[in-house]
């Protein structure tokens, strides 16, 4: 009745409060879950869906489930009684194989020092106020040297060498991974400018070698590496199979990564070229100084794409053999002791992966937004 | 003229050949053809030294052998007596019958969930943003495992499984369902199809041709589809229904008869369909999202329909984007299905790269075979790519 009595003058009555049924969490389910009957029926059946999956998997995976205590599934077993939840026993009893394969225990210290020093390079590249001091850039990029050193052991600083084949778990794949991204990042940046030199004889080589390697399955070349390789060097030499696997491993990313590459080098606008001859830079400095900076930052994104691909991708080593987190889990459950518990492992090692490329991932999604610098249209 | 006689006149030196560009460039691709064939050259000689060494002979002579092995699924006949070759050729087509039905399946399950992530829908889009993070961050590898781990320990052993519906058996050995037998005389349906596929296409051309002259629409599509199915179908029915069920029967420990989906290829199949799904559902997603709005008001303003407005305008460009980068998802499933190794199901890599390289030792040959094969699809597919890009590439002015 107040609002009728008050006069205002024309144009200035406060704005009204929208109707009531047009704001606040009923409007919005009208208009986003239940606007019409083929919306509502898909709304029932996705939340159908979630409570057909949801419940019963936390129930399983957290509620009834068994992580101390038991020696054997048996054991695990007799603990849940009549629950059937899942039995993590296995992974903690193993967890240090998990992590370190069967890196001797008394020398695991090395390993984790490495994976510090590691986090402090995976730091310093990532993180711009860090890049952008020299001494830390360049002790960052020397580090990974040591963690070589530390991890193979080395006799000048006294550590006890210790075989690849010990390595395993979350080290091999780390291994496999970071030198495989770190390695075939160079060697990508040369392959794509000579797939797009004026030089044919280049682009040549370059075309053939990376259709051929995008050509064929990981596994197939993974296979060359444990059977075919010793075919193709000198009779007697011997080289290590997790070496053997890193060379393929490279190769491969190095290949998808140079695609990468070239989409960002095709991106940059033939003005850039033009303007970096005209002031009478040499291709190495043109290169360098002008081209490869911006295409490089374009192809961000779709570099840590491939880094993703790779990381996953270490996982088919255990078709050849060597014993990353999924083998040491399949050796685990190939015992008597902990035979039968096959999606407890897979679901176990799925969720190591699902961290590390989702956060990865987000990562990239927030490098595109950063490097949004409004210059592209 | 008076220019390249002067420079004719300059005396060559190695120096003024490296500092023109032109010579330079000669020099190093010279340099580089040296490398590459030393390199080459060392390969193949220590190769030859090594098989001279080991005795081994070079040659495929062995794809002649009898390949002493069995094939748990093979879509041509096989059996153990049978060449290398012929079980290399059983891998290959179970290589590419589980590619052809991923492709389908990841297709279909894409494009839904690419669609619904764009929906207003909230439970929908959440839910399938969940799916596309969830399988694309882990290892496809490891969902084979897990597709493959509870298809064999949550199925009934076939002696404790119930049919589901009459002839239809779900097992940890397979799923199994009747299978049609073709009698005599059903080769009049296979060819009352073929002339209903051919007559179906050429009426739609004579529906489009009669929209372009007088604007008049015919529903060439429904008539057309009911030909497809009609014709055979009459067919069928004319010629006495020649066909014959075979029902699975349980005998000792497992069924016999009928029609059988092994689980190693289901495995294989719902994993490869299901991750390759959540890619092709970011593509699909980018696709629509990069059709301006613009275009479907200015269609709107035309006073286009709606659902024309989605099949002419907004479709068509978004296929543009869309499938460069799903045929390069449908070549990713294809080399992925490679890993059907580690849940043996034969396929090229198991025949030819896995079994038949170690019972003759040619492992030289047999991985050329397994390369060159994969290498062929691969470069085949982007050969129609690239000829389907320039059709489609926007003309620029």
């Amino acid at each position: 009745m107040s609002i009728e009595t008050k006069k205002y003058p024309v144009g200035m009555h406060p704005a009204l409060p929208p109707p009531s049924g047009s704001v606040g969490p009923l409007r919005w389910m009208r208009d986003n879950l239940f606007s019409s009957v083929s919306n509502t029926v898909l709304t029932l059946l996705g939340l159908y869906l979630v409570y057909i999956i949801v419940p019963p998997f936390i129930q399983w995976a957290f509620i009834d489930s068994v992580v101390y205590g038991a020696e054997s599934r048996k054991e695990c077993l007799a603990i849940m009684g009549e629950d059937r939840g899942a039995c993590w026993s296995f992974v903690y009893r193993r967890w240090g194989q998990f992590v370190y394969g069967f890196y001797p225990i008394e020398e695991r210290w090395r390993v984790n020092v490495a994976f510090i020093l590691t986090f402090i390079t995976i730091a310093v590249v990532l993180v711009e106020k860090l890049r952008a001091n020299k001494p830390v850039l360049i002790v960052g990029i020397l580090l990974p040297v040591v963690s070589f050193f530390l991890i193979t052991g080395n006799s000048l600083f006294g550590l006890v060498d210790v075989p690849t084949n010990k390595m395993g778990g979350v080290l091999l794949t780390l291994i496999v991974g970071l030198s495989g991204i770190f390695v075939s990042l160079p060697i990508s940046i040369m392959l794509a400018l000579s797939r797009i030199s004026k030089l044919p004889i280049f682009s040549i080589i370059a075309t053939i070698f990376i259709e051929f390697i995008r050509g064929v399955p990981l596994i197939t070349l993974l296979f060359i590496a444990s059977t075919l390789l010793s075919y193709f060097l000198p009779a007697g030499s011997n080289f290590d199979l997790l070496l053997r696997v890193l060379i393929m491993v490279t190769i491969f990313s190095a290949a998808y990564i140079a695609e990468v590459i070239r989409g960002g080098l095709a991106a940059i606008p033939t003005g850039q070229y033009e303007a970096a001859d005209a002031l009478g830079l040499s291709y190495w400095q043109s290169m360098r100084l002008i081209i490869l900076p911006q295409a490089l930052k374009i192809s961000i994104p779709g570099i840590v794409g491939s880094f993703i691909g790779l990381f996953k991708d270490t996982t088919l080593v255990v078709i050849i053999g060597l014993l990353d987190p999924l083998g040491i889990g399949m050796a685990a459950i190939s015992t008597t002791a902990w035979a039968g518990l096959s999606t407890e492992l897979y679901v176990f090692i799925g969720l190591f992966f699902f961290i590390f490329c989702f956060s990865m991932s987000r990562y990239s999604l927030y490098l595109e937004k950063k490097l949004q610098t409004g210059h592209n249209n | 003229m008076s220019g390249t006689q002067v420079q004719e006149k300059k005396t060559v030196t190695l120096g003024s050949l490296w500092r023109d560009k032109k010579s330079r460039g000669v020099i190093l691709q010279i340099f580089a053809v040296i490398v590459i064939l030393l390199f080459i050259g060392n390969i193949v000689s220590n190769t030859v030294e090594n098989l001279d060494r080991l005795g081994v002979k070079v040659g495929f002579d062995f794809l002649t052998e009898p390949a002493n092995y069995d094939i748990n699924q093979t879509l041509i006949e096989y059996d153990s007596s049978d060449t290398h070759f012929r079980a290399g050729l059983v891998g290959l087509l179970n290589t590419l019958l589980v590619a052809v039905c991923g492709i389908v399946v990841a297709t279909f399950l894409g494009f839904t969930a690419g669609v619904l992530r764009l929906s207003n829908n909230f439970v929908l889009s959440r839910l399938m943003q969940v799916y596309v993070e969830i399988t694309r961050n882990v290892p496809v590898l490891l969902q084979i495992l897990l597709w493959h781990g509870i298809l064999i320990h949550s199925l009934p052993v076939p002696k404790k499984a119930e049919a589901m519906f009459e002839g239809f058996v779900l097992t940890n050995r397979g799923a199994y369902m009747p299978q049609p037998i073709p009698q005599e005389g059903f080769g009049w349906v296979w060819i009352a199809l073929i002339i209903a596929i051919v007559g179906a296409v050429l009426f739609k051309k004579y529906a489009n041709k009669v929209q372009i002259e007088t604007g008049r629409l015919i529903p060439a599509i429904w008539i057309g589809a009911a030909f497809i199915i009609g014709l055979p179908l009459i067919t069928f029915l004319l010629m006495g229904s020649p066909i014959e069920i075979s029902y699975p029967e349980l005998k000792g420990f497992n069924y016999k008869g009928g029609f059988v989906i092994k689980p190693e290829f289901m495995a294989l199949w719902f994993a490869l369909s299901i991750y390759t799904g959540a890619f092709i559902a970011e593509i699909v997603r980018a696709g629509i999202q990069s059709v301006s709005h613009g275009q479907t008001e200015a269609a709107h303003a035309l006073g286009i329909r709606p659902d024309f407005t989605m099949r002419l305008v907004v479709i068509p460009q978004a296929l543009r984007v869309i499938i460069p980068p799903l045929i390069s998802q449908y070549l990713n499933l294809t080399k992925n299905s490679s890993l059907a190794i580690a849940i043996g199901y034969m396929d090229l890599v198991a025949t030819i790269g896995g079994i038949s390289l170690n019972q003759t030792g040619r492992a030289l040959e047999s991985m050329a075979i397994v390369l060159g094969v994969y290498l062929f699809i691969s470069l085949f597919i982007s050969g129609l790519m690239n000829i389907y890009n320039k059709r489609v590439a926007l003309v620029g002015r």
